[in-house]
């Protein structure tokens, strides 16, 4: 699946990590300020690492000795953002219709209906994502991603943005998810509860280090009060 | 009433003309640039941007004056352009839309740049995730998000060009039918004895061209603002 080495100086802050994943589910834990974004956003490839590989299924995306840093959007890594970031001016169907198109896929109908059902937004196709509530918002997000067919989903503290409702809304979609849609994912959280209900397998960042490889003991582990 | 004789029809026309010329081919070299202020830090950055708002702080005369020796017949630029392309400026109603071009640029190149660095940036992010390369981002992500700036711009550029007086006149002279636009007309039309009334008329036309322009642009921002926050 993905293996990633690298190394990035921003300031005064330092990152250097090193895993390989399987399928499924990957969670990658650490308190705020651990660089689980800046790591997200060197796979997704809208940061270059200084130093160091990712390989995706085989595939080089970077790779500094070779010179190579296929640029994200040749990536194909699906990515929903913490605040979902879908485009004020389009309504939600065009939003959801934004990866393929820029991809050049074919229009796969059988595949939408799954995708906007599987996330029961079927409903809100016409509208703007202005007019959507904090949840709705996050699934058509998670929808955009999926569409572009990705070989890999990046979710970014999907939930962070909204309250404990709404997170408990969203969570038995992103289960069904994990079930249903095939697609190798990796969760980024702080939120321990959270990613014990989604993930299989847990890499643990702490200050820019991986601290522990493991599965969801390391979970248990972890002093949930000082990382709320 | 409002009857306009043949002579200020033609006037009007050109206004017109001149300034929807100057406007249009302002449009793309505006963009560009008002992209490149808003997105890139380069050397001389802030002399481009100096330069660029010079023609709203010098007189328009200076202005005319400096695209005259550089612009005319035997200016360097002209020179070249007339032997090379065969397009001449110099008292030609082309004359006149560079001008008008040049002194609306600033107004057309600021309200693009301000809508251009007021977007969110993630939100190019997030498209080049989705497979967009930068073309593609900028024209489905960037240039629709900064619609409203570039209407301000475009109304802002128009209307200046339509009035612009000093360049112009310095530049490519006061010629009816070729280089004369409104504003130069009523000039005429007051230095002569009898011309009142045709002054008038044509005032009466510029500021219904004027007022036109305002509320379409109000328009068509409000359209492209609801399409951020409506259904």
């Amino acid at each position: 699946m993905l293996a990633l080495d690298v190394e990035k100086r921003l300031g005064d802050f330092s990152l250097q990590a090193s895993f390989d994943t399987a399928g499924g589910v990957t969670a990658l834990f650490g308190p705020s300020g651990a660089g689980k974004t800046t790591l997200a956003s060197m796979i997704a490839g809208l940061i270059a690492p200084d130093r160091g590989h990712i390989v995706l299924d085989e595939t080089a995306l970077f790779d500094s000795q070779r010179g190579i840093n296929v640029p994200a959007h040749r990536r194909r890594i699906g990515y929903v953002f913490q605040e979902g970031r879908l485009f004020p001016h389009l309504s939600v169907a065009a939003n959801l219709d934004y990866g393929r198109r820029m991809s050049g896929l074919a229009l796969d109908a059988a595949e939408r209906k799954r995708i906007t059902e599987l996330l029961d937004i079927g409903h809100l196709l016409a509208r703007r994502p202005g007019k959507l509530s904090g949840g709705e918002r996050q699934r058509v997000a998670v929808g955009r991603a999926l569409l572009m067919r990705p070989r890999l989903l990046l979710l970014d503290e999907p939930l962070a943005s909204l309250d404990t409702a709404r997170k408990r809304e969203i969570l038995p979609y992103l289960q069904k998810l994990r079930d249903e849609a095939g697609v190798p994912m990796i969760y980024v959280s702080h939120h321990a509860g959270e990613l014990r209900r989604i993930a299989r397998s847990v890499v643990r960042l702490d200050a820019g280090r991986v601290t522990a490889i493991g599965g969801l003991e390391l979970l248990d582990e972890a002093d949930v009060d000082a990382i709320a | 009433m409002l009857s306009l004789s043949p002579d200020e029809w033609i006037a009007v026309r050109l206004s017109l003309k001149i300034a929807l010329v100057a406007t249009a081919v302002a449009l793309p070299f505006g963009l560009a640039l008002a992209w490149l202020l808003a997105r890139k830090q380069f050397w001389g950055k802030t002399l481009l941007d100096g330069l660029l708002h010079l023609p709203l702080v010098l007189p328009p005369v200076v202005t005319g004056y400096l695209l005259l020796i550089s612009f005319g017949r035997r200016g360097p630029i002209g020179a070249f352009l007339a032997d090379h392309f065969g397009i001449v400026f110099s008292f030609r109603w082309t004359g006149a839309a560079l001008a008008c071009g040049v002194m609306g640029f600033p107004l057309l190149v600021r309200p693009i740049r301000l809508a251009i660095e007021a977007i969110d940036r993630r939100l190019e992010d997030a498209a080049a995730t989705l497979g967009a390369d930068r073309l593609w981002v900028f024209l489905t992500v960037t240039l629709p998000l900064a619609m409203p700036g570039l209407i301000a711009g475009l109304v802002l550029c128009f209307a200046k060009a339509l009035g612009e007086f000093g360049a112009t006149i310095t530049f490519v002279s006061n010629i009816p039918g070729e280089t004369q636009t409104i504003s130069a007309a009523i000039y005429t039309f007051v230095q002569i004895p009898g011309g009142d009334a045709a002054a008038g008329r044509l005032v009466l036309v510029a500021i219904a061209i004027s007022l036109i322009a305002l509320i379409a642009a109000e328009w068509l921002a409000r359209r492209a603002g609801t399409r951020f926050h409506g259904e």
